[in-house]
């Protein structure tokens, strides 16, 4: 099963409130998906030149201000983290690959998980609802967001293993699905340079976007790649600074609901999820079709 | 009397906001054991699956707004009207009755529906009508792909267009389209439109309230050679 929802402000007034609303989507899918949850957030872009990294710690005791003064050292000055349950926010005065190169090297038993810009990632294991109180949910403002609820058929129940994956610098990828060519799909990636950090199958399919964009391709191009190289069922919504895009497999057995307004653009596994946003009875709403892909953007960074 | 008149003539409202779902449809069950309101509109349905589904007596129920999954599945004799879009088999395994939708529907519309009229004014997804066994569909947009696959018996009627593969592997359904047919499926060929065809489709549009010229139509059915057809074919599969 599994839910997917996605958030895109059209309007000030959904910007300040955007995580009040994912939140309130999110747990309208909370029957879809009650092993874990998951969010991408777009907002406060880093300033220029600076990058900012979500890190979480399996370590509840976890010494933030540690992981401060290690990145300090390296890089010169870094604000405080803000930290929301098991993840904290860094911004850093160097460019996202060499903060994450960094992180890697000096703090293995640190996970990145989400490096870039704009994007900041968080996932726990559990229902949605207890996902969002304990990470605050309805604090964020921000353009644009995606969430996940859980539930695993491919792999583990993990923090790891719960959704979005990020899939390169301000990118991530939810799914609702599985992948039937993904253990064949992660060997080749590999051998290309792409690295996995889990068994699930739809880190697989990021890896593939992120190899695809590194090749040259448009967000389009590489998701219109999946439609000859991925095998399974799938509703893929992906995140990017500017926007989001969704695409279903041609079978199209996995659901996905499109509405818009002049306040917002949202789309989610089911209706339920964006009829709890303000206007929703009013929207325009439409069932998106199979093999194509749907996108929208706009000016940020 | 001229209470009990009052009192079935009174439409019942219940607002989903204010009473579950699962009251909402013991309500509506119950009416097929004793009497009661035969007028029946339901609020704030917001996505909810399984609205008024497995309804079994001569009652009118109005939906305002999105249904989810299922609604007025498995329905008998009632009327159920969604004021809205309906997700995922909607009317799933109707016997009786009419269903009709003012908005889209998502996929599997009317899927093994035995009996009664699903209407949908807006487009159907894919799958409409899939393993039909009797009911008669009627959509005044588009269908989506995979339409009427393995459909049995009963007519679909498809004011627009038909996505890939219409009526694959289907029995002896009747698959009207008055727009274009992306593909057919296996063993979907068109078929000549003749004068009890022509009163069918002019019967089934009269039916869902629906104003098109039937000899717009064209119809589709079963060429009889699949192997389920013919034995001799089996080998082909």
């Amino acid at each position: 099963m599994c839910g997917i929802v996605g958030l895109f402000a059209k309007s000030p007034e959904i910007e300040v409130r955007l995580g009040e609303h994912l939140a309130a989507m999110l747990v309208q899918m909370s029957s879809r998906g009650p092993d874990s949850a998951g969010v991408a957030v777009y907002r406060s872009p880093a300033p220029n030149g600076s990058s900012k990294l979500t890190l979480f710690s399996p370590d509840d005791q976890e010494r933030w201000g540690a992981v401060r003064d290690g990145l300090c050292d390296a890089f010169g000055t870094c604000a405080e983290p803000s930290v929301r349950a098991s993840h904290a926010v860094f911004v850093v005065d160097a460019d996202a690959e060499e903060a994450e190169r960094w992180v890697r090297a000096n703090r293995p038993d640190l996970r990145v998980m989400s490096a870039g810009r704009v994007i900041e990632i968080y996932k726990e294991t559990g229902l949605p609802e207890e996902f969002a109180r304990a990470f605050s949910l309805d604090d964020f403002q921000g353009t644009h967001a995606l969430g996940h609820t859980r539930m695993a058929t491919e792999s583990r129940v993990t923090t790891e293993g719960s959704h979005p994956f990020s899939t390169g610098f301000d990118l991530c990828l939810v799914h609702n699905g599985s992948l039937s060519n993904h253990n064949r799909l992660r060997e080749s990636l590999r051998r290309e340079g792409i690295e996995f950090q889990t068994e699930n199958d739809t880190e697989v399919a990021a890896g593939y976007l992120a190899w695809r964009l590194r090749e040259g391709a448009s967000l389009e191009q590489a998701l219109e790649g999946c439609l000859d190289d991925l095998d399974g069922f799938y509703t893929f919504a992906v995140g990017t600074a500017d926007g989001f895009a969704v695409l279903r497999d041609p079978i199209a057995c996995k659901p996905a609901v499109l509405a818009e307004t002049d306040q917002w653009v949202a789309m989610s596994s089911e209706w339920r999820a964006i009829a709890v946003l303000p206007g929703a009875a009013d929207a325009q709403a439409w069932e998106p079709e199979p093999g194509v892909v749907y996108a929208w953007e706009k000016a940020l960074v | 009397m001229a209470v009990a008149e009052r009192e079935h003539a009174a439409v019942e409202v219940v607002d989903l906001a204010r009473t579950s779902l699962r009251e909402l449809n013991q309500r509506l069950h119950d009416l097929s054991a004793r009497p009661g309101p035969r007028q029946w509109r339901v609020v704030n349905p917001s996505g909810a699956h399984a609205v008024a589904c497995g309804l079994d007596a001569d009652v009118e129920v109005e939906i305002d707004g999105h249904v989810g999954y299922y609604c007025a599945g498995m329905n008998k004799l009632a009327t159920v009207r969604v004021h809205g879009n309906a997700s995922t088999g909607i009317a799933e395994n109707m016997m009786s009755g009419r269903v009709e939708v003012d908005g889209n529907v998502s996929q599997s519309a009317g899927a093994t529906g035995r009996g009664g009229l699903l209407v949908v004014h807006g487009n159907a997804s894919s799958r409409c009508g899939i393993s039909m066994k009797g009911i008669d569909i009627v959509v005044g947009g588009s269908v989506g792909h995979m339409s009427a696959f393995m459909a049995q018996t009963g007519c679909l009627v498809v004011c627009g267009d038909a996505g890939e593969a219409l009526g694959d592997s289907i029995y002896e359904a009747r698959l009207y389209v008055r727009g274009e047919v992306v593909s057919l499926g296996a063993d979907c060929v068109e078929k000549d439109m003749r004068d009890e065809h022509l009163a069918q489709v002019r019967d089934l549009l009269g039916a869902a309230g629906i104003d098109a010229d039937p000899a717009e139509f064209r119809r589709y059915g079963s060429a009889r050679q699949l192997y389920t057809f013919k034995i001799d074919n089996a080998g082909a599969y």
